[in-house]
């Protein structure tokens, strides 16, 4: 045993229908103390309805050194966007 | 968990890392720099120190608080009280989660703590010798953290940043909860009002200390503004203070400590007389009324947890080891 209490990410679905949102993290022995710690330090003031908590070293992130390869192609591609395409005025609906 | 690629560095003609100069790039242009990314190593110890500082400062700043929750005047009073106390429990854990990004470990940083080797807001040094003091820790020392705060939510470093947005929510409602106690003692009898006065002339110059050195003492403070971790600088957020809560203390009748106080009419600045220095580098060196009893009460709260701690690790694991088992037929 390292001694060392894990650490947890943790995600709070709010009450408007939005997904599950990174809201900080917490250290704690196992899953169950975990989302209680995360109720305790992330939910006083009626900030969700629902929690998850994932051991941080669970979650694989993308190197920032690859940023320019992963999401740069996405800026230099105009024709995705709707106001790419150029429609008379007077079309309606559209 | 942040590496930093230290081989196979291509330095620039001039010697210097090419990478720094691309991270001022970022800075200067308000983007926010993010745990995986390239930063000095100088702006993250800065960070670290700084971050850890102030979880520290929350962590301890519930010691003279929780001094009076099971003798809180009413119901009311308690309620808030405690919820107040348990706010601050909270920053100091986003604080310390923020200060973890950087590569420094909780356990480090708690041991630093009860050694001596950190430093923490020199205010919680104070005791709290009166119900009075709560009021006035509410309005005067959270006050003052909102100052400081408040431009810390726009710091360059984004989890520190982050952390900050949650924390300054939370803040409004020490402050308020603070002030209408002091307001209501002293609207209450002439007793009741001379608590809430020497409680003012008790925390005033202190929590005018809480900004730091004046700025052509503060060693830290130029480069910590060129790289956007730090928005004003300590005599400007101090000034700001002064400016809000004199009046706020006029209004309930209560008089503000200092001879030297005045009104400048062509900026509209409150003027202070002068800061006694001295008690401050006193105090945040360790010879504060408190500093000791603080720092044994937080080792004795680290050296009695310690068992629940490792009971609960071993608990996991223990549980851990069962799942792995095959189960018998
Ligand atoms: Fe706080
Ligand atoms: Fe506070």
């Amino acid at each position: 045993m390292s001694g060392l209490t894990p650490l947890w990410e943790v995600f709070i679905r709010t009450r408007n229908g939005m997904a599950h949102r990174h809201v900080g993290s917490v250290h704690a022995a196992d899953a169950a103390l975990a989302l209680q710690a995360a109720r305790d330090v992330y939910t006083r003031r009626g900030e969700g309805l629902s929690i998850w908590v994932v051991p941080s070293n669970a979650i694989t992130a993308s190197d920032p050194a690859d940023k320019d390869e992963l999401f740069e192609p996405a800026t230099s591609k105009a024709y995705r966007h709707p106001s790419f395409y150029d429609i008379p005025d007077d079309i309606e609906n559209m | 968990m942040y590496t930093q690629a230290l081989n196979n560095l291509d330095l620039a003609p001039d010697g210097t890392d090419p990478r720094e100069a691309r991270f001022m790039a970022r800075i200067d242009a308000e983007e926010r720099i993010e745990p995986n990314d390239f930063m000095p190593e100088a702006y993250r110890k800065t960070l670290v120190r700084q971050i850890a500082q102030h979880a520290h400062s929350e962590i301890i700043g519930m010691l003279p608080e929780g001094n009076w929750i099971t003798r809180a005047p009413t119901l009311r009073r308690k309620a808030a009280l405690l919820a107040k106390v348990q706010d601050e429990g909270g920053h100091g854990l986003y604080l310390y989660c923020a200060a973890e990004t950087l590569g420094k470990s909780r356990e480090a940083m708690m041991d630093e703590l009860v050694d001596g080797r950190a430093k923490y807001s020199s205010i919680f040094n104070y005791p709290t010798l009166t119900w009075a003091d709560i009021g006035m820790i509410g309005w005067l020392v959270d006050g003052a953290a909102i100052m400081n705060q408040i431009p810390l939510c726009r710091c360059s470093y984004g989890p520190y940043a982050r952390a900050m947005i949650r924390i300054c929510k939370e803040e409004s409602f020490h402050q308020r909860q603070g002030y209408e106690q002091i307001m209501t003692l002293a609207a209450g009898s002439p007793e009741q009002k001379a608590m809430a006065q020497d409680a003012l002339d008790r925390w005033w110059w202190p929590s005018i200390m809480m900004f730091g050195p004046s700025d052509s003492e503060s060693v830290h403070s130029e480069k910590s503004m060129a790289w956007k971790i730090k928005r004003f600088t300590n005599d400007e957020l101090r000034q700001k203070f002064i400016d809000a809560t004199v009046p706020q203390a006029h209004r309930i009748g209560l008089t503000i400590p200092d001879p030297d106080l005045r009104l400048d009419e062509e900026t509209g600045h409150w003027q202070i007389g002068p800061i006694d220095w001295e008690e401050f580098k006193r105090v945040l060196s360790g010879d504060g009324p408190c500093n000791a009893d603080r720092i044994a009460a937080r080792k004795a709260a680290q050296e009695n947890g310690a068992w629940v701690r490792e009971a609960a690790l071993a608990h996991a694991e223990k549980r851990k080891a069962r799942a792995a088992e095959p189960i018998a037929a």
